[in-house]
């Protein structure tokens, strides 16, 4: 099998996420039936994204494999091939090669803890997926918390499952926007705040946070006031890539390579390596 | 398998005779006043293997570029845009003349690559006949990295040249499908001793300590952290002369390119010299500044390779010593880590 050759896919969906349309998720649908049947994959794992002629790209998969006949990708316009991809239509063809890295240890050490996820900006889409696949297996955790902060309302991804997640009582959410906004009547705050807030306990728990790292930087804090420690926090690194299976050299940071030891580290690992991410 | 010999005046009509079969690379002179890797023409062989040829052996496992797919470029064509794989036509390859140290990065480099079917392909279809050493140059050091001027790693037959013959060892299955014609003989005695006596001046000037288990012993962060890697980058001009001389240096970047309807995706080699390596597409650069980048380069042969996979990505062949602009010097770099 040659580790560098996509699944053959087509964009079955697209859905703009975000009030600006940088943010765009993309349902995907691998054309064989059998290679449809087989995939599975981990929360917190990503593929490349392949459009030939322009590139590859990694991008963390936001569907749950709980979800089945699909992928779903959301994928802020930056470089060249997201550029490229967000400027592609429902029916036209994409490759996706994956599924990649190590994901959330949703099977093993998450398992029976509490669940602590926190969130910023569209670093959201991963978590989307673990929480889908913990929702799916709700008796496997004990609470599931969710701290979810954007800038605006209008920034938030997955408006309609926000809502619906905020009507679950199994499920304990905070959504969270920068400043005051018309018709906005939830938590106003930045993300560390709310965590400070809501002083999620440590006993027995596990959280897993996204976001950019000046949000991380700053709501570690809080929770190690209440307990936290390094080897409870789960974070998910990213780095440029090429061929996502740790050879070319691009990810590494210090002696891992973000495509194949990570994306997924406890903050413990991450401070044993070099701030190279 | 017993040693065999060949009377060099016979080396010739061997080769000739595998020519139908392989494409025949040797260091052969070039007009600039050194000798690099080229197909052999059926001239004279035996005043190239002096020291170590310009280029390294990794352009033959790992060519510039490397296609990996190809694709139909045309969007109304019923297969357009859809990945398949190009067939290979390269005839199998003899590289004759191939140092210890570029024989032994072959067997470096595929550990990194051991899930890779371009490499690994690559390595199939490509046979080293390689010579021992019987001087190193002024900037050589195989034996600190492990290596050793008459070691044999990675080749498929290893040659010492006694003068009038080729005292020649096969150490492979592709090693006999080379010599299994009629121009060897059987070694005879004095030839014996004069080989293992070779050998044996080689052995007497190894080195006592193993730098990679020293290096894999250290901490981490000890060794990023170094108070030297200011003044071993100052210099530095980013020009990757290192990265793409040196025999270990295997990173690549995966391209996409289109020309008149027909694509293809290539993979050619880069440095993480380079501040485009690891910058993102929101313009945030992991290794930003210089100095981050040459400590890269060295913790990853140096510290990061040996945590991996055990033995450090140096083979010591020292071309980066002899061609850096700036005269970085990577033996000073390995005694300041061993120090520190």
């Amino acid at each position: 099998m040659n580790p560098y050759l996509p699944y053959s896919a087509v964009i079955d969906d697209i859905f703009v996420e975000t009030e600006d349309g940088n943010l765009k998720t993309f349902r995907i649908v691998l054309e064989n039936e059998e290679d449809r049947r087989n995939w599975t994959h981990r929360p917190g794992q990503f593929a490349m994204l392949s459009i030939a002629g322009k590139g590859e790209i990694p991008i963390g998969i936001a569907s749950s494999p709980t979800e089945k006949g699909h992928l779903l990708f959301t994928v802020n316009r930056a470089g060249v091939v997201t550029t490229a991809l967000h400027k592609m239509n429902v029916g036209d063809p994409i490759g996706v090669r994956g599924p990649l890295g190590n994901g959330f240890p949703v099977d093993s050490e998450l398992k029976g803890k509490n669940i602590v996820i926190i969130a910023g900006g569209f670093a959201f889409t991963t978590l989307r997926a673990t929480l889908i696949y913990m929702l799916e297996h709700r008796g496997d955790y004990e609470n599931i918390t969710v701290i979810y902060g954007a800038r605006t309302p209008g920034m938030l991804l997955y408006k309609d499952e926000l809502k619906q997640w905020q009507e679950r009582d199994d499920l304990n959410v905070y959504i969270t926007v920068d400043r005051e906004a018309p018709g906005w009547d939830g938590l106003v705050g930045f993300v560390p705040t709310i965590a400070g807030q809501v002083k999620p306990s440590p006993e027995n728990a596990a959280a897993l946070i996204c976001g950019p790292p000046i949000m991380i930087k700053f709501t570690m804090p809080p929770l190690e006031e209440v307990g936290w420690r390094n080897d409870q926090v789960y974070l998910s690194l990213e780095n440029r890539m090429k061929c996502a299976i740790g050879i070319c050299g691009h990810c590494n940071v210090g002696p891992v390579y973000v495509c194949k030891d990570g994306p997924v580290f406890t903050r413990a690992e991450v401070q044993r390596l070099p701030v190279e991410f | 398998m017993k040693p065999l010999v060949l009377e060099k005046e016979q080396a010739g009509h061997w080769l000739k005779g595998l020519c139908n079969n392989f494409d025949i690379f040797a260091p052969l002179p070039t007009d600039k006043g050194y000798s690099d890797w080229q197909k052999w023409d059926g001239g004279d062989l035996f005043d190239v293997a002096k020291g170590v040829p310009k280029s390294s052996i990794k352009t033959f496992f790992f060519p510039q570029p490397e296609v990996l797919f190809q694709f139909n470029a045309r969007a109304s064509a019923p297969d357009a845009f859809r990945l398949r794989e190009p067939k290979c036509q390269d005839k199998p390859r003899i590289l004759f003349g191939v140092r210890p140290c570029d024989a032994r990065s072959v067997v470096l480099n595929s550990m990194p690559y051991e899930e890779d079917p371009y490499f690994q392909k690559r390595i199939q279809e490509t046979f080293i006949v390689g010579f021992l050493c019987r001087e190193g140059c002024s900037t050589c050091f195989c034996k600190w990295t492990g290596g050793s001027p008459t070691g044999t790693e990675g080749m498929d037959v290893a040659a010492i040249d006694l003068g009038q013959v080729l005292y020649v060892e096969i150490l492979s299955d592709k090693g006999k499908r080379l010599v299994g014609n009629g121009f060897f003989r059987s070694p005879t005695k004095d030839e014996e001793t004069e080989a293992k006596d070779f050998v044996e001046k080689a052995k007497g000037q190894a080195l006592d300590q193993d730098v990679a288990s020293i290096l894999r012993s250290k901490g981490l962060m000890h060794l990023y952290d170094a108070p030297f890697w200011n003044s071993v980058s100052e210099p530095c001009i980013n020009c990757g002369t290192c990265t793409f001389l040196c025999p270990t240096c295997y990173c690549f970047d995966i391209q996409d390119e289109t020309l008149r309807g027909k694509g293809r995706r290539i993979r050619y080699w880069d440095s993480c010299m380079f501040p485009l390596f690891t910058q993102h597409a929101s313009g945030h650069n992991p290794r930003g500044d210089k100095l981050k980048r040459v400590r890269n380069r060295f913790m990853h042969k140096l510290k990061y390779f040996p945590d991996r996979f055990g033995p450090i990505s140096c083979v010591g062949c020292g071309r980066c010593v002899r061609d850096c602009p700036v005269n970085i010097d990577i033996r000073q770099v390995l005694r300041s880590l061993l120090e520190i």
